[in-house]
């Protein structure tokens, strides 16, 4: 039996899968304990912040299946060669879903939903003559037998899309609501007006109104995207919509993976500098101070300019196309770490001295408990707080960082899919006349609905666990 | 106050040299003067005679950290740690690759960077600290929930974004100032007021919402509430008392910024063709030049510093009970 493809684990997939496993070891962990769970279900009564995470798994799910790497097989007439062949085309899991935005490539600009191209080309009539004209697109509306059926067969395309998401909303609505029957039992129509006054204890009203949003933009994208290019296409011909839509897991790496690196030594340092004091924290702190005095841009760009020559000068390592992406995507989350690392090692290292004064570690330092135990057991877990506050707050900068970043020409590698990159190629389009928008919307779009959402999901984040912000 | 003052300069020296030591090794730690010889001259066919006489023109033909050829002080001088980091101490910043002398760069690219920072940091910090303060008169009533949603709506736009959006608008649509582009003198004022719009604009909501919680703290205090029991107008209250105490954790942001103004803005500088300091960063990047870059990196600590120390002064301008000692 010969599987029909071939797993690839890249370096950065293999790290999300980490941070997935750490994110559900949490879940289960603060599930167990209450003074956990008590800040966790503050933010569960947020409405705000509720609908923002429905969004924002929205963009997790797309991410993570982006990070299902794999080579397809092959089929073919095999010469000798033992075994089967596998295309050197790395694949995701996302690719294979969205596979006709992935695969309608025209030739070049064309505006969203539209029918010909945007640039006029040279045709060769019959006759041997050469006039020019806007050839028809290859994909685009590529159903239609006449052109004139365009707005006739959105609007049908529409409604479907419409329907096919209210049924499935709908049945949604419908498990909510026989879910708040039961527990505590109450008759439908209190549950019916309790949800619809949005006065049910889990916010389900705007928790359900933004899962309906996202399924009519999934169901929107489903109907329309085979048929038309809905957000135009780029220089290339590739369709806008997919590559804002590959740029997810981009934009999810930087604001998390960063901040994953860098981790270990925040909380290592920190902590140990909080803990011992004496030379531990001159040196601690005589570390943080250098790095934070350098100003973050410069290092970052004296970091990836570094990088850069010496990929230049190790090509041949770097030969496949989707391992230069990953290392490079790597090595900017590994520099970004490097310089917003010091900013949570401050918090720890004052939180760590606060708590090294508290009665308790007095107490196991005098029943003879040893340092590293103290500061596993005792102190870490204390601080985790703070962790968590910081990792969601810097996510939204990190995020945009990135466009910055792609946009000076020290972020992702040129060929990756980023909304960085993808405003920086349209810095050209909107020279031209008429304008080629479409790029800048799309990228705008993503990325505005993920650092939002974001944003209000860590503000409730930071309300609930901020010991200062309790009241 | 003075005592102060000099031991925490003595403080920035070390500092420094871990800034030199840390951009220097991170330079050479993957690549050897060769290898970036071999970038500048083309990847193809280099001889080693090419790659000898670009070393010796730039100044890459000596030894890393230790030059065991020469004698006595010179095995340390001789070095190209030295000669390219310890002479940044008395700002002597060498030649760039392209033979120009980084020095007088700067100093002729500070000012373009300045007419577009200090405008858009004075501006941003007034309307930033006067909406603030407008929306704490107002707290509680829609004036006040609408300005924190636009705030953070306005703060989750990249600022790319208002870049691009703003030069769309003005220049080519409506044809109010130019594109981009730089002149000397007064006429700069139709090249700086885009990009001066754009920076407060790209910073208003974060701005806004960082004062706002800032005077709702204080605001919360109970002299506050003395001075409203006492029977004093809330525009007294805020300006007088509010905004007064909510100084010190303004200053902390804010000073610090202040010397890094020289520094310029590398999106701002780039987007609308200022000659200043962060298109010369920008453009060294482009052209990986370790020199230009090795410099700024050196200078925006310096400044960096230089904004601590006076964010430490400050504080005893604004609060009497600090005393530096």
């Amino acid at each position: 039996m010969v599987m029909p493809f071939k797993p690839v684990i890249l370096w950065t997939d293999a790290l999300i899968y980490l941070l997935l496993a750490v994110s559900i070891a949490y879940g289960i962990y603060a599930a167990r304990h209450e003074h956990l769970r008590a800040p966790w279900r503050q933010v569960r009564r947020n409405p705000l912040a509720m609908a923002a995470l429905i969004v924002l798994a929205a963009y997790i799910l797309t991410g993570l299946a982006d990070s299902i790497h794999f080579r397809m097989r092959l089929n073919g007439p095999q010469t000798g060669v033992q075994g089967p062949i596998y295309s050197p085309q790395v694949l995701s899991a996302l690719d294979l879903l969205c596979a006709p935005l992935r695969t309608h490539v025209e030739q070049t600009y064309s505006a969203p939903f539209a029918l010909y191209a945007f640039t006029p080309q040279m045709v060769r009539l019959p006759d041997g003559s050469h006039v020019l004209e806007y050839p028809r697109l290859r994909y685009g509306g590529a159903g239609l037998k006449v052109p004139g059926d365009r707005a006739r067969d959105i609007t049908v395309r529409c409604l479907r899309a419409g329907a096919e998401s209210l049924l499935l909303w709908a049945a949604i609505v419908g498990a909510v609501v026989a879910w708040c029957v039961r527990q505590p039992p109450e008759s439908l129509r209190s549950a019916l007006t309790r949800l619809a006054r949005g006065e049910t204890d889990t916010p389900w009203r705007a928790m359900l109104a933004s899962l309906g949003a996202v399924i009519l933009f999934i169901a929107a994208v489903a109907n329309l995207g085979g048929a038309y290019h809905i957000l135009g296409t780029d220089q290339v011909g590739q369709d806008v919509l997919f590559e804002a839509i590959k740029s997810i897991r981009t934009g999810l790496l930087i604001g998390t993976l960063t901040t994953l690196v860098m981790l270990p030594f925040a909380l290592a340092m920190g902590v140990m500098a909080g803990y011992f004091g004496g030379w531990v924290d001159d040196l601690v702190q005589y570390i943080y101070t250098t790095l934070s005095s350098i100003p973050s841009v410069l290092l970052i760009v004296a970091g990836v300019l570094s990088l850069d020559l010496y990929m230049a000068n190790h090509a041949a390592a770097y030969d496949n196309i989707a391992q230069r992406q990953d290392v490079r995507l790597l090595s900017l989350c590994v520099i970004l770490g490097v310089t917003s690392w010091t900013g949570l090692c401050r918090l720890l290292r004052g939180e760590t001295m606060k708590l090294r004064n508290m009665d308790y570690i007095q107490a196991a330092v005098a029943l003879g408990v040893r340092s590293r135990r103290i500061m596993t057991r005792h102190i870490i877990p204390n601080v985790m707080h703070i962790v968590l506050i910081y990792v969601v707050l810097n996510f939204s900068g990190l995020v945009l960082a990135e466009a910055v970043l792609s946009y000076v020409g020290v972020g992702v590698d040129p060929s990756m899919n980023s909304w960085g990159n993808m405003i920086n190629g349209a810095r050209l389009e909107m020279a031209r006349d008429p304008v080629v928008w479409w790029s800048l919307a799309a990228a705008f779009l993503f990325m505005f609905t993920l650092v939002l959402a974001a944003n209000l999901f860590a503000d409730a984040v930071r309300d609930a666990f901020d010991p200062r912000m309790r009241k | 106050m003075i005592a102060y003052i000099i031991r925490r300069i003595m403080y920035a020296i070390p500092i420094l040299i871990g800034v030199n030591l840390l951009t220097f090794v991170l330079f050479f730690l993957v690549n050897t003067p060769n290898d970036m010889a071999r970038f500048h001259l083309g990847m193809k066919r280099v001889t080693p005679q090419a790659i000898a006489e670009w070393k010796a023109e730039h100044g890459y033909d000596e030894p890393l950290f230790y030059n065991s050829a020469a004698s006595g002080v010179g095995t340390l001088t001789h070095t190209i740690f030295f000669q390219r980091s310890v002479k940044l101490f008395v700002f002597d910043f060498g030649q760039s690759d392209d033979g120009r002398d980084i020095g007088y760069d700067i100093s002729q690219r500070m000012w373009p960077s300045l007419s577009i920072q200090l405008p858009t940091f004075v501006v941003g910090l007034v309307v930033y600290i006067s909406m603030a303060l407008m929306m704490v008169f107002f707290r509680g009533t829609y004036l006040d929930t609408g300005g924190v949603v636009l705030a953070v709506v306005m703060m989750s736009i990249s600022m790319l974004f208002y870049v691009i959006g703003g030069q769309y608008l003005f220049s080519k649509v409506l044809r109010l100032v130019p594109i981009s582009g730089y002149d000397t003198g007064l006429s700069a004022i139709k090249f700086v007021i885009l990009p001066i719009t754009v920076g407060v604009i790209s910073g208003v909501g974060s701005g806004v919402r960082l004062y706002r919680t800032f005077f709702l703290e204080e605001s919360g205090k109970d002299y506050v509430r003395t001075a409203r029991a006492k029977g004093l107008s809330e525009i007294r209250v805020l300006f007088s008392h509010v905004l007064k105490n909510a100084m010190i954790p303004i200053l902390t942001g804010v000073v610090v910024v202040i010397p890094s103004l020289f520094i310029g803005s590398l999106i701002l500088e780039s987007f609308f063709g200022i000659p200043g300091l962060g298109s010369y960063t920008i453009d060294a990047i482009r052209s990986q030049d370790f020199g230009i870059v090795h410099a700024m990196v050196f200078l925006g600590s310096v400044l960096y510093i230089v904004g601590l120390i006076l964010t430490d002064i400050s504080y005893t301008l604004v609060d009497p009970r600090v005393r530096l000692r």
